[in-house]
């Protein structure tokens, strides 16, 4: 593998997400053109800036490879993530919008009306993007050292202090463009080295065993009933709750464009996991030797090399290096932007200086997590961050937009149990893995159970709790009420 | 499955929770066991604890507030069998025993008639004595605290009378309350900022000048004209969106140049995702008057105006930045904070309403010096869930 190559893609990206990010400000310089830069941004470019702050590392270079280690068991994971977004487009987008709330924390406490479940939910919206970060960074460590041969922490470092620094001096000025120009590359990343495979094994027939990429035992027969179906709920669950979703929203102008913005982001992330399983079912037929834990993540990076030989081979690498370093920047820039906007909020009154040094503290801390552990299966750790976002906020997100008789307590109490119960499962499964007997599948995969019981705790307490909050009909009403059409003229002599 | 890095994270998390919560425990418990004082200095913290308890409920009047909390402090306060609250229509709230409330009734209403408190003597088991005293707010009668007793002894009549003087004072401190807030709003509307005369003047007088000698010009100058006012004159929404603000800016700035020809020029510099931020209706549009008003036109060659929004996190940063004379900032500082100066009115205007929705910390910040140019900046939090854009707050 060439290291020059690789470098050379990496500080491209780096280069030329930094232009964007800096002069991707819309100017106008002639009166003219003061409309076409006053007007808000299209759903289709705030989609592509969505999927490209959703879709991350975990998926970029994960997805491929738990395709090749497990088969047609991996495909739940894109179904899982992409159907997320149809739950945030049916129950949460427009009302989220319409409530001119820019972060969760805000949403909560402009809803319920009390300071103590804001703090809970800014705590735990903390947790959740902490724990986010760090399989981004476990991936970057795990790129740099498959293509380049540099050791691991070089890659987990660089991201870090790229991120935390671009977001820290404000470079991230216009950082729409810069998670639209993301998403395309990771798609291009992965779209074009698929189409050179398909090109090269097309030629020897058959190019996929049907017996080795789906063994029947892998199949709709071999599934396990309660893992698959937990796993999927909390996947469709957990988009809700995650915290830079509900943030990129806040571009739209209205409830009715944040949901075809929905729509939108639901056909790019379809795209991409479709081709990014593609990789991983090629692998299966090419390169099983590959599948191996640990080394199956790297199959991206791996493969295009071992397919097609020779300087092409080391473009198309250096491509989906491309693709894989905008991943962990796109998620981890998004995620450290939202966190610190919570933070600094919280705890300092939203100050300039504050969001600053919020920003590197909001890198540095998983970043020491990244350092203190070893990365293994990135999908599955995206997967129990969904789990523990869908047990702790996705109930009282929803049941705040759709039940009226919410209170502060019920939500106070829903987040604490949800929280407690996954995080104690999670904990509980990797203490005792396979030891804990029939237990084992119920905490390794906990969101069946911790998610209702969040929920009905939500409503328990609730309806038992008498201090109802006094702004509820107003906040719903303005939550559900569609915006007034345009008045026509009022933009005329455009 | 599981990694490493979660079963640390979670566990690290854990412990921390389950840490906080214990040192918090024995420190109560430390705290609590500590000398709490003598029997009169406790009897004065429970007296003024739950008088504030009450306090909070009263403050929102005899017909709307949450009563039935406030007249059960009330009952531990004066230590009587059953308390009511009445106001002049009826019962509003009795704790203790619901069924005394029409031997209440009829004690209130003797003092609602005399004003003077009034005693009633027990006739049975389940009628006992009661003692019955005004509470006056604003020099009337607005209600009436009736306790009940099975013999009415001094202490208690006088205890109670006391009580309903305080119960009227916190009427009388809500009520100011309710009017400061009113004022507050009232404040706000006749800020709402207002088209400068000047500038309808100069403005028509330009369209004048182009009605002979470029007709489309001065035609689409009326519209821009039109569009102007319309936007300024709309009477609904306190709020607005840079987006639409900006529109109305264009306008403006359209009109201006027709008066300045080519030495006007106005170079916007908007990050797109700040266009959906919900700022105050004509917030921006002063300050460009402003730049244009005090800074370019007293200068022959004019100049530029720079219009910038960028995302900064929670907050979206508008600047609106001119080469123009700007001045000494001591000077400006005495034009913004003295009273009654007719100039730089936009500005005033402008940064108090600011400061009234966001606060003190949202401030406008002036950067200038003479020769240097004049660079004003504000910061308005994204997050605006009460402050709606398009919906009538009048009707």
């Amino acid at each position: 593998m060439n290291p020059i190559l690789a470098v050379g893609a990496i500080a491209l990206v780096l280069v030329v997400t930094s232009l964007i990010g800096v002069y991707g400000l819309r100017i106008s310089r002639t009166t003219s053109d003061f409309f076409v830069a006053s007007r808000t941004v299209r759903p289709i470019w705030n989609a592509s800036a969505i999927s490209g702050e959703y879709l991350s590392a975990g998926t970029f270079l994960g997805l491929s490879g738990l395709v090749l280690l497990s088969g047609s068991d991996a495909f739940w994971f894109p179904i899982g993530y992409a159907a997320g977004y149809l739950l945030v487009l049916m129950f949460v987008a427009a009302p989220l919008r319409r409530s001119g709330a820019y972060t969760i924390p805000d949403f909560v406490h402009a809803r319920l009306d009390s300071i103590t479940a804001r703090r809970i939910t800014s705590a735990l919206v903390l947790v959740i993007g902490w724990l986010y970060i760090v399989p981004q960074l476990h991936g970057a460590a795990l790129a740099v050292n498959v293509v380049a041969d540099i050791p691991p922490w070089v890659g987990a470092v660089v991201v870090a202090v790229v991120v935390s620094g671009s977001v820290a001096a404000g470079g991230m000025r216009s950082i729409t463009f810069v998670q639209a120009f993301l998403f395309w590359l990771k798609l291009g990343a992965l779209l074009v080295p698929v189409i050179f495979f398909v090109i090269t094994i097309g030629g020897h027939e058959p190019s996929i065993d049907p017996e080795l990429v789906f063994p029947a035992e892998r199949g709709p027969s071999g599934l396990d009933a309660y893992t698959t179906a937990s796993l999927l709920l909390a996947l469709l669950c957990g988009t809700i709750g995650l915290p830079h979703v509900l943030v990129r929203f806040y571009t739209s102008p209205t409830g009715s464009s944040a949901r075809w913005t929905t729509v939108i982001v639901i056909a790019m992330i379809s795209a991409f996991y479709m081709v990014s399983g593609t990789i991983g079912l090629v692998a299966r037929a090419t390169a099983p030797d590959l599948a191996q834990p640990g080394i199956a993540d790297t199959v991206a990076l791996l493969l295009p090399s071992r397919l097609i030989p020779g300087i092409a081979g080391e473009l198309l690498t250096a491509l989906v290096i491309a693709g894989a370093l905008a991943a962990f920047l796109g998620t981890s820039s998004g995620l450290v932007v939202s966190l610190s906007s919570v933070v600094s909020q919280d705890l300092f009154h939203g100050t300039v200086r504050s969001f600053r040094w919020a920003a590197v503290v909001c890198a540095a801390v998983p970043l020491g997590f990244a350092l203190a552990t070893v990365p293994q299966g990135l999908v599955t750790s995206v997967a129990n961050v969904f789990v523990f976002a869908a047990s702790a906020l996705s109930p009282v997100i929803v049941l705040g937009i759709w039940w009226r008789p919410l209170t502060a307590r019920g939500a106070i109490a829903g987040m604490l149990v949800g929280a407690a119960l996954c995080g104690a499962a999670l904990i509980g499964s990797s203490v005792f893995g396979t030891q804990a007997g029939p237990a084992a599948a119920l905490l390794a995969q906990p969101g069946a159970w911790t998610i209702p019981a969040a929920a009905l705790t939500t409503i328990a307490v609730s309806l038992l709790d008498r201090r109802k909050p006094l702004n509820t009909e107003r906040m719903l009403s303005r939550l559900h009420t569609p915006e007034l059409p345009r008045v026509s003229g009022s933009s005329s002599g455009s | 499955m599981i990694d490493d890095v979660w079963a640390l994270v979670i566990a690290g998390i854990g412990i921390g929770i389950a840490v906080t919560l214990l040192f918090q425990l024995v420190w109560r418990l430390m705290r609590g066991s500590r000398d709490l004082g003598s029997d009169a200095e406790r009897a004065t913290f429970r007296t003024l604890s739950l008088a504030s308890r009450a306090a909070v409920h009263l403050r929102g009047g005899l017909d709307t507030g949450d009563l039935h909390r406030a007249s059960r402090a009330l009952r531990s306060l004066l230590g009587s069998d059953a308390i009511a609250i009445a106001n002049r229509q009826g019962v509003v709230s009795i704790d203790g025993r619901p069924s005394l409330s029409d031997a209440a009734w009829q004690v209130a209403s003797s003092v609602i008639e005399t004003g003077q408190r009034q005693l009633l003597t027990p006739t049975s088991d389940a009628r006992p004595a009661a003692v019955g005293a005004p509470v006056v707010a604003n020099g009337r009668v607005v209600g009436v605290i009736v306790a009940f007793a099975p013999k009415v002894r001094p202490p208690l009549v006088r205890a109670t009378t006391e009580v309903a003087k305080w119960c009227g004072a916190q009427i009388e401190l809500g009520e100011l309350e309710t009017s400061r807030a009113a004022l507050a709003e009232a404040e706000l509307r006749a800020l709402r900022a207002q088209i400068s005369p000047h500038f309808v003047y100069n403005a028509l007088g330009a369209i004048a000048s182009y009605i002979t000698t470029d007709p489309e010009r001065a035609r689409d100058l009326v519209l821009d004209f039109a569009d102007f006012t319309r936007y300024s004159f709309r009477r609904q929404g306190e709020f607005t969106t840079l987006a639409e603000e900006l529109k109305s800016v264009h306008s403006y700035v359209e009109l201006e140049r027709a008066r300045f020809e080519e030495r006007l020029s106005v170079t916007l510099q908007i990050a797109p995702e700040t266009l959906a931020t919900v700022i105050p209706f004509l917030s921006v549009q002063p300050l460009v008057e402003n730049a244009v008003r005090h800074g370019l036109e007293p200068r022959e060659r004019g100049g530029t105006i720079v219009i910038a929004a960028r995302d900064d996190g929670t907050h979206t940063e508008i600047t609106v930045d001119d080469d123009g004379v700007g001045m000494q900032p001591a000077e400006l500082r005495a034009l913004l904070t003295a009273g009654d100066v007719t100039d730089h009115v936009g500005l005033r205007n402008v940064d108090s309403r600011i400061r009234r929705i966001y606060g003190d910390d949202h401030a406008l910040v002036v950067e200038t010096n003479p020769g240097a140019g004049t660079m004003v900046r504000m910061r308005i939090p994204k997050s605006q869930p009460f402050n709606d854009t398009e919906r009538p707050v009048d009707r």
